[in-house]
């Protein structure tokens, strides 16, 4: 017996279904990956001190999620434990960004198919070339499309718009300090102006490999960290002893 | 891509992890049968020397490279001392399969908590994970395949070392100033008990190890000592505020250097000889 009250076309479902999904994206804040000359910097707007956007996976491999904390918390800890699975099962120079982004993928798609809603979340996998390989920048989108990207790579409510600025100010041969303040004043636009507090910072850093340690290049920034390298501290400092040099 | 339902979350723990996704952490392991070899349980023939030794700027750990199987050198340069994270360390002795498993996996299971869960271990929880694993091998270790560890970290929060020693049976003993493990544990035991003070420094802390390694290689043949030859060295490290750092070989030599100009000019090589008081 049909029920053609009932029937929705497959165009219908999945438009229906991408619109929730980007509408979800989109009431979020932004968040800026891009490379900078030794490694890649990851900064994301976000008012929380502890629910995080960025975080580590491996040793030179990074995560960034908006959307729905939740929901990319989620597929964080998975590829976490996917990464260290692989290590653990290989070695530690098997786990590579190139087969988590794919494995996210498949995870995202699976999820905007088949299940009842999709995931309301982008992100990116970043990892960091160590001994002269190029870096590696994904993007996946909420239906598991995967995007190569080169240089910068922006994703979240207002990620077009971001993009656009991060384009106008970027240079392959910026420092950290210089790739953090670019990100900053890409994420904030015109109208605003965002605090050190409201940004949060990691970097990969591409350093040498060393049997023993330093091999983890993911490195978080606190906020006083990132005050010194937006430079609003050194700005804050000099009118200190503008201050000081009046009295 | 590993992925569970709410309330079937595997949480922190990465040895969970691997048992939920088909791989037993220690499963050959616990599929030994009881030895025919005279090697019995507690026997407390954990052919080693490993210790470690509070200094004023932390805690350094120090073990020696020989392993033994039977009356033979099996190898001479092995690594019974290793970082566990950043702030803390793992010295073994034991039978070598077994105990550098555990020490892999303690490694990992510290990594992957921090990752989880945002943040490092407490030096206590770390310590009280590795006491939980060796309770999961005692009964391979009833078996003869018997694992004691040492466990030592610097605490950030309040700038002080740690030490803690274990038994088979995941026994959990802090100590405040000095640990011992494996064969030569009783004479190194002893030369660090009558050489340490309370303000010894990091380099001081060094000479007084490398003496109790020195001493305890010369009294067990399970125990090895310096090879200049070959210019392989015991594995020194030391933990404080900036972190776990293993002295080169090079480095470690030269430790070990004093050490011989001292025995060279009609020493002992006693514990105080370096000693400021003793220079008077």
């Amino acid at each position: 017996m049909s029920m053609p009250g009932l029937y929705v076309s497959p165009e219908q479902l999945m438009q229906d279904r991408a619109d929730y999904a980007r509408k979800g994206i989109a009431r979020g804040r932004s968040l800026v990956t891009l490379e900078y000359d030794s490694g890649i910097a990851l900064v994301a707007e976000n008012a929380s001190a502890t629910l995080r956007k960025v975080s580590e996976i491996y040793d030179r491999i990074a995560f960034g999620g908006v959307g729905r904390y939740i929901e990319f918390e989620q597929l964080r800890i998975a590829g976490v434990r996917h990464a260290e699975l692989k290590g653990y099962q290989y070695s530690r120079s098997d786990v590579e960004a190139r087969s988590l982004a794919n494995q996210y993928a498949q995870m995202l798609g699976q999820f905007f198919t088949h299940e009842l809603k999709p995931l309301e979340v982008e992100i990116v996998v970043v990892e960091v070339g160590t001994g002269g390989e190029a870096n590696q920048l994904y993007r996946i989108q909420y239906d598991g499309t995967v995007m190569d990207e080169e240089s910068y790579c922006c994703i979240g409510g207002d990620a077009d718009a971001v993009r656009e600025r991060v384009a106008e100010g970027y240079d392959q041969s910026l420092d950290a300090e210089a790739a953090i303040r670019l990100a900053r004043s890409a994420l904030a636009g015109d109208e605003r102006e965002i605090s050190a507090a409201d940004i949060e910072v990691a970097l990969l850093e591409s350093i040498v490999p060393d049997a023993l340690h330093r091999r983890r290049c993911f490195r978080r920034l606190d906020d006083a960290d990132v005050e010194l390298a937006l430079g609003d501290d050194a700005a804050a400092a000099a009118d200190d002893e503008a201050d000081q040099d009046d009295s | 891509m590993p992925f569970f339902a709410p309330g079937d979350d595997p949480g922190a723990s990465f040895a969970e992890l691997l048992r939920r996704t088909g791989s037993e952490p220690f499963a050959g392991f616990a599929q030994t049968p009881a030895s025919e070899s005279g090697v019995g349980p507690f026997d407390g023939s954990h052919a080693t020397t490993v210790l470690a030794v509070r200094s004023s700027e932390g805690v350094v750990v120090a073990g020696d490279r020989r392993a033994t199987s039977g009356h033979l050198i099996s190898h001479r340069d092995m690594r019974k001392v290793f970082p566990a994270d950043a702030f803390s360390a793992v010295a073994i002795a034991g039978a070598a399969g077994p105990a550098v498993q555990m020490v892999r996996i303690f490694q990992l299971q510290l990594e992957y908590y921090e990752k989880i869960e945002g943040k490092p271990l407490s030096l206590e929880g770390k310590a009280n994970q590795l006491a939980e694993m060796l309770r999961g091998h005692l009964p391979q270790a009833m078996r003869g395949l018997v694992v004691v560890p040492i466990f030592a970290g610097f605490e950030p929060s309040n700038g002080r070392g740690r030490l803690f020693q274990y038994d088979v049976t995941g026994g959990r003993y802090e100590e405040q100033d000095y640990a011992t493990a494996g064969s030569g544990s009783l004479h190194a035991g002893t030369v660090l008990k009558l050489g340490f003070r309370e303000d010894l420094s990091e380099p001081d802390a060094l000479a007084l190890s490398v003496r109790a390694l020195w001493h305890a290689a010369d009294e067990d043949s399970a125990t090895g000592g310096p090879d200049p030859v070959r210019g392989i060295y015991p594995v020194l490290a030391s933990i404080g505020s900036d972190g776990f750092r293993q002295l080169s070989d090079a480095e470690s030599g030269e430790v070990f250097a004093a050490l011989q100009a001292d025995l060279a000019s009609g020493g002992n090589g006693s514990p105080t000889a370096n000693s400021p008081e003793a220079s008077r």
